[in-house]
């Protein structure tokens, strides 16, 4: 399969990344290359195989209802750009109106 | 009850689908021991997890897992063995991880039925589609600054249930009974406390419109619709809305809306559309979720009676109307208190002190049963005394409103304000006697056929014993005497 600039385009802002056009032609072939790699695993036939989530054979772990945690502003706000009276701050973001 | 609606071109039909967010009463969040409880300072029930710190990972929260089973049981639905949680990609800032931890092509509980009561006295199935866990972001304020949003995290991975049901409903009243019943439902099984003010529970309404009869039309998604009234509202306003476009040869864009309620309008919220690309995936912190049919027979054992089971009993064991029997289930601390006043009592009359008088004066002074001056055991004991004619029903409602006052118990005030009833024949036929001598002009009246003067002399016998002679030996002997 291969990926033409619209689709990197695409992909990029799902992804919130700015690329302009030059940077999708340059990386629409790289993309490409990777997904007709990946592709080859459909040569394989799964048919009544069941999908397998983990290759170690355990189960999912879980844990008590118990509060453990938190309770540690300082640490949770320590990489914020902005804060204040112990809130992120951030530029406004609202819904638009049509 | 399907509702139509008249056009300028026919008539039309409301489909309504409802995506409810219900969260877990529980402790902790869904992956993190950081604490639920409302109303903290900002930021200080977050976890690193919550706050997407790399290289942190979620760890699931097992009474989360059984309150969904729960749920899912009170739901009538199917609980399934397996279920997986994917990541539903998108950014917003109020969403740490940039994903939103789950459930998609395997959700926890799959399709099942509830009951809904319509106004009209009839009943409804409206079919559920699924229930599954996910987390919720957290908090933005956008009005504390004219450049800038604030961001809490408090809220971010707490435990919620997206309950979606199919598209049965069919007008603004049965979505309201539908949003009534399943929160009534919740709060009975205690795996959601319901709580609308402070978002515990919240509602995604899917409207379309269509010709009785035809396919379903094309839909619009209402959000930030948190009332059982501002679901009406919002229903009414979006048919309508819908309607036109329609009428008018258009067609209704499928795209998400908000809810106004301050304007009464719903608006589209076009930024959203490109962020529907979700690109779910299995989360591989997470393992599949494995629940065992043991696991499930055990938390079936765990559930209370549900308020449609409670109601039929009502309806059946005390001879109560479907009203009536509505009416007490509505809160399972209500029917506890009307079982515990209709033991060893009259049920019927139960019924209507609880619902005419208790509730009723409880509302009208904005107070909650839990408030209530009279206990339970203290209205079965003003009844028993109407029961076995200690006092007569017109007594007893000034008894009630002593006892509103005071606190004191039926017998006690009766006993000291000397309202016994007189049911001693020889004492009240002494009045019936002088009431006659002293009204010679109405007695020739009532004989001449005047039979509205009954009343007359029953209310003077009434006055001359202050309400306190027995109505009914009061009324046979009138009768006998007036011939």
């Amino acid at each position: 399969m291969s990926m033409d600039i619209n689709t990197v385009h695409k992909v990029a802002r799902l992804a919130a990344l700015d690329i302009d056009d030059a940077g999708a032609e340059k990386i629409a072939p790289q993309l490409s290359n990777i997904l007709g790699f990946i592709e080859q695993l459909s040569e394989v036939n799964t048919e009544g195989v069941e999908p397998l989530a983990n290759v170690v054979d355990i189960e999912l772990a879980l844990r008590k209802d118990e509060i453990t945690d938190g309770d540690c502003r300082e640490k949770v706000l320590a990489n914020a750009p902005e804060e204040t009276q112990g809130f992120f701050v951030v530029p406004k973001v609202v819904e638009q109106e049509s | 009850m399907a509702q139509l609606i008249q056009g300028n071109t026919g008539q039309w039909e409301i489909v309504i689908g409802m995506e409810v967010h219900a969260q877990v009463t529980c402790n902790s969040k869904l992956f993190s021991g950081a604490s639920t409880a409302f109303g903290a300072e900002p930021n200080t029930q977050v976890s690193l997890v919550d706050a997407a710190m790399p290289g942190m990972l979620p760890v699931l929260n097992e009474y989360v897992v059984e309150q969904a089973i729960r749920t899912g049981l009170g739901l009538n639905s199917q609980i399934n063995n397996m279920s997986v949680f994917e990541r539903k990609n998108y950014f917003y800032p109020d969403l740490p991880q940039g994903y939103q931890i789950s459930q998609f092509q395997h959700p926890i509980v799959g399709t099942g039925t509830i009951e809904i009561d319509l106004p009209d006295g009839t009943l409804k199935e409206i079919g559920i589609t699924r229930l599954h866990l996910e987390q919720d972001a957290g908090k933005s304020m956008h009005d504390q600054h004219p450049s800038k949003s604030f961001v809490d995290l408090n809220r971010s991975g707490c435990a919620l249930m997206e309950i979606v049901s199919e598209p049965d409903i069919r007008g603004p009243e049965e979505a309201a009974a539908y949003l009534s019943k399943l929160r009534m439902i919740l709060r009975y099984l205690g795996t959601c406390d319901g709580n609308m003010d402070e978002g515990s529970m919240r509602a995604d309404v899917n409207i379309s419109m269509r010709r009785p009869g035809e396919p379903y039309g094309i839909r619009a998604e209402i959000k930030n619709v948190n009332s059982v009234k501002a679901v009406q509202q919002a229903i009414e306003y979006e048919a309508q809305r819908q309607i036109e476009i329609l009428e008018d040869g258009g067609e209704v864009v499928q795209e998400t809306r908000l809810w106004d309620p301050a304007k009464g309008v719903t608006r589209s919220m076009r930024s959203k559309e490109e962020a529907h690309d979700y690109r779910y995936f299995p989360d591989p912190d997470l393992l599949p979720l494995h629940v065992s049919n043991d696991q499930i027979e055990n938390i079936r054992k765990t559930l209370p009676e549900l308020p449609d089971q409670k109601k039929h009993r009502f309806m059946n064991d005390y001879s109560l109307s479907l009203y009536d029997a509505s009416v007490l289930i509505a809160e399972r601390k209500r029917a506890d208190f009307f079982e515990a006043v209709a033991n060893d009592n009259d049920a019927k009359l139960a019924a209507n002190w609880v619902i005419n008088e208790l509730l009723g004066i409880l509302n009208k002074n904005d107070k909650s049963l839990e408030d209530s001056p009279i206990s339970a055991e203290q209205l079965a004991g003003l009844i028993k005394l109407i029961s076995d004619d200690t006092i007569s029903g017109k007594i007893a409602k000034d008894v009630f409103a002593i006892m509103y006052e005071t606190g004191d118990d039926a017998d006690k005030i009766v006993e000291e304000k000397g309202l016994k009833q007189v049911t001693d024949t020889g004492a009240i036929e002494a009045i019936v006697d002088t009431i006659i001598a002293a009204n010679p002009d109405n007695v020739a009246k009532y004989q001449g056929g005047k039979d509205k003067l009954f009343g007359f002399f029953v209310g003077q016998v009434m006055k001359e014993t202050q309400g306190k002679a027995n109505p009914a030996v009061v009324n046979k002997l009138l009768k006998e005497k007036l011939g």
